[in-house]
């Protein structure tokens, strides 16, 4: 086989690789869309919020220490006690949930009906807010996260494709774990939405608020669910990301890198997000291997958005997205 | 009766306003956004020198140093809104930490009269003061720091390094592209293979980069990046068992920041340096009792004593000597940023200035003068050792080849005095 389709073939799957990593930081959007019509700018702050959150769990931190020890000239920083990964998750969570319902209650409650521009707005204001809320909880530091996922390449894949190609394909093994996590997240958030009460609850209040209240739902509780959910979906996507590079502030970054997969796979898809991932993975990975250094390099921030353009001229509501149809 | 009250309301004016002191610096700090973890050091270490001076010199040459800060997001719209605005406090001199800022502060500043102090960043061909009047970059530039890491190379292969291949992977921009002329110019020179790896901002996605490092086995990997860039950049260089004592990386990519999300396997990373590392020196005592300890610190003080506090305490250093230059040169210690420029014009760093003033061996010594804004060009290798948990120099100062970067220097302010119409000329 040429060298050059060996090497395409190690590019194709890094890029379905990436792309579900893309997918991971897109579902958190589509989550609070659907359900609220929403576009939250939040997303990846949101990640970034639960990452320090549990690395400061996790490594026993003072919240606010810097603040504390400067009003009150102590010297605090630690606590002295290190929690277990799995705990400091499922601690992190219940401070996620605690997230979600003050958004909702402090917030999202008082702009029911409002303009959804009106909503996007207070989202970005909710970013800002939570960037530096985050700073002044847990420091602007680069915070290790080490929750025990093997990072670095796979060797059986490694051994078996040599074994095929002469050339042993590189797989990172964190991405391996991150594909599995994102196929068990998606297969969850698609039953609970179908076969359960409140997933149920929550695909008829995106259909129709004002019907949804009239049979007796509770908007508040469906808001407070979506955005816990989101924030779930955030950890998860922080704990992906910030074992690679470290948890720090460029980490709300990401979510630049699912626009393009919103765009692609559509803003009210569970498995839209996840195929638009893996075609913006691949496509930009590929266009880059192929493309690339003939222009310089550095196509797969332009590119993907590129790709999502030329589907979006095809299916406005993108791939999986539901057709907005406004009759007069 | 409207003297009477024109007198009150002058006193009230003057007792509300806080004392003015006469040498004001400005401190275009980032302690917020993505690049916080790296502005938030280097910032410490600029201001709590000057705190230091301030406490226990009582200033410098008897006046006492005021520090404004200012806070950019390393955001080079806001970097020129902070200059806009602190200008008229009297600022003496600008150190932007940010080449995208540096860029757009170089006309600016020139027009007003103020200086501009670009430590190892910026444009490099600033370096000729008959083109850049106000605006320094010693005591290294980007071009130095390609030169001195292909020295370094070449040094490891017992001086040939012809047919070698050295990748460069550098982050997407005015500041990562600084160094490919220089590198081209060396390949030319020595003979080695040069490949161009550019990431985009921020750096977060590496994959494709690394892939094709994988592919196509490079002997050695240069890095020009900056925040999370470098991080990943490590973390995916360990990934694809790349061997760490081969990757190296621009002074902008070697604080500790840059290795910790790694862990142990980034040990024996290399990053290049212009000045020393560690807190083994006595000014870290006097920082400690009159700064730290007297609750006086700009940040929280922990960060004594790391790559990017030692480089903002160094840059300090090296204008409070440009100060007291210009106040021996002008005669009076209340100088404009007219004579500061002079000072910086006729800054001479030695070994026993820097021991006089408790740092011993710090860094390179190096004479700035009209022709040559940039220093010597001197530098040297540190090496990461994840045990001690700290960057370790592992070579003497050595300088840059100033036969390939001379002629580059001179081409390109050349270029820039033609486009601006600027004479030139020391």
């Amino acid at each position: 086989m040429p060298e050059q389709l060996v090497f395409a073939m190690e590019v194709f799957l890094n890029g379905l690789m990436a792309g579900v990593l893309y997918a991971l930081v897109a579902l958190g959007f589509v989550l609070i869309y659907k359900a609220s019509g929403i576009f939250n700018y939040a997303q990846g702050v949101m990640a970034l919020f639960a990452a320090l959150t549990l690395v400061g769990i996790m490594e026993g931190q003072v919240p606010f220490a810097h603040l504390i020890n400067a009003m009150f000239g102590t010297e605090i920083h630690h606590f002295g006690w290190h929690v277990p990964a799995l705990l400091a998750i499922l601690l992190t969570m219940v401070v996620m949930v605690g997230l979600a319902w003050l958004v909702n209650t402090i917030i999202f409650k008082h702009l029911v009906n409002q303009e959804p521009i009106i909503l996007f707005m207070a989202t970005i204001g909710l970013a800002y807010f939570l960037e530096g809320f985050g700073d002044i909880m847990w420091g602007a530091d680069i915070k290790k996260l080490d929750v025990g996922l093997p990072q670095g390449i796979n060797e059986a894949i490694d051994e078996v494709t040599y074994g095929i190609f002469d050339y042993g394909f590189f797989i990172d093994n964190l991405d391996i774990v991150a594909t599995v996590v994102a196929a068990a997240l998606v297969f969850t958030l698609i039953i609970f939405a179908q076969y359960t009460k409140q997933g149920r609850a929550m695909r008829a209040v995106a259909d129709d608020h004002q019907a949804a209240l009239s049979v007796g739902i509770s908007l508040n509780f469906i808001w407070v669910m979506v955005w816990s959910l989101a924030g779930f979906v955030a950890l998860v996507a922080g704990i992906m990301w910030g074992t690679k590079s470290g948890v720090q502030f460029s980490l709300s970054l990401i979510a630049l890198k699912a626009l393009p997969v919103l765009m692609l796979g559509g803003f009210t898809s569970i498995p839209g997000a996840i195929v638009g991932g893996l075609i913006i993975g691949v496509g930009e990975k590929l266009f880059e291997f192929a493309i690339g250094p003939m222009v310089g390099g550095a196509t797969e921030n332009w590119f993907a958005y590129v790709l999502a353009l030329v589907f979006l001229v095809f299916r406005p509501q993108g791939l999986f997205g539901e057709k907005i149809i406004e009759r007069v | 009766m409207k003297m009477k009250l024109l007198t009150a309301a002058a006193a009230a004016v003057m007792a509300a306003a806080p004392a003015l002191a006469d040498l004001v610096i400005v401190d275009t700090s980032y302690r917020t956004g993505p690049y916080a973890a790296n502005g938030i050091p280097f910032s410490d270490g600029y201001q709590d020198y000057f705190t230091l001076l301030n406490e226990r010199d009582g200033g410098i040459g008897g006046e006492m140093v005021r520090i404004v800060e200012c806070e950019t997001g390393y955001n080079t719209e806001k970097g020129v809104e902070c200059y806009e605005a602190t200008k008229g406090e009297g600022a003496l001199v600008y150190q932007p930490l940010s080449t995208g800022i540096t860029y757009q502060l170089i006309p600016k500043a020139t027009a007003d009269g103020i200086p501009l102090h670009t430590m190892g960043y910026g444009r490099t061909s600033a370096k000729n003061g008959g083109v850049f009047n106000w605006v320094f970059n010693y005591p290294a530039n980007y071009w130095d720091g390609a030169s001195l890491a292909v020295t370094h190379i070449a040094d490891q292969n017992g001086g040939d390094i012809a047919g070698k291949k050295i990748a460069l992977v550098y982050h997407n921009s005015a500041y990562g592209k600084e160094p490919i002329r220089t590198l081209e110019g060396l390949a030319e020179k020595h003979g080695f293979e040069l490949s161009l790896l550019p990431v985009d901002h921020p750096g977060q996605e590496q994959k494709s980069q690394w892939l094709q490092i994988r592919r196509e086995k490079p002997d050695y990997v240069l890095m020009w990046g900056w925040g999370v860039m470098n991080q990943v950049a490590i973390q995916e260089a360990v990934n694809i068992r790349f061997p760490m004592e081969n990757f190296i990386g621009i002074w902008w990519s070697g604080s500790e920041n840059d290795v910790k999300a790694a862990g142990d396997k980034a040990n024996g990373y290399k990053a290049l340096t212009f000045h020393n590392l560690g807190s083994d020196y006595p000014v870290y005592a006097d920082i400690q009792q009159h700064v730290v300890g007297a609750g006086k610190a700009a940040g929280a003080g922990d960060q004594v004593g790391t790559v990017l506090y030692n480089r903002g305490m160094y840059a300090a250093m090296l204008a409070s000597e440009a100060i007291k230059t210009a106040q021996e040169m002008s005669g009076t210690s209340d100088i404009t940023s007219a004579q500061m420029r002079d000072g910086m014009e006729n800054l001479e760093i030695t070994e026993a200035k820097m021991a006089a003033i408790g740092l011993p061996n710090f860094g390179p010594e190096f004479k700035v003068s009209c022709e040559n804004h940039g220093g010597n060009g001197f530098g040297a290798v540190s090496q990461w050792n994840a045990e001690a948990g700290s960057f370790e120099l592992i070579t003497e100062y050595y300088q840059s080849d100033q036969d390939v970067i001379g002629p580059l220097v001179d081409e390109d302010s050349a270029a820039f005095a033609a486009e601006n119409g600027i004479e030139g000329g020391c």
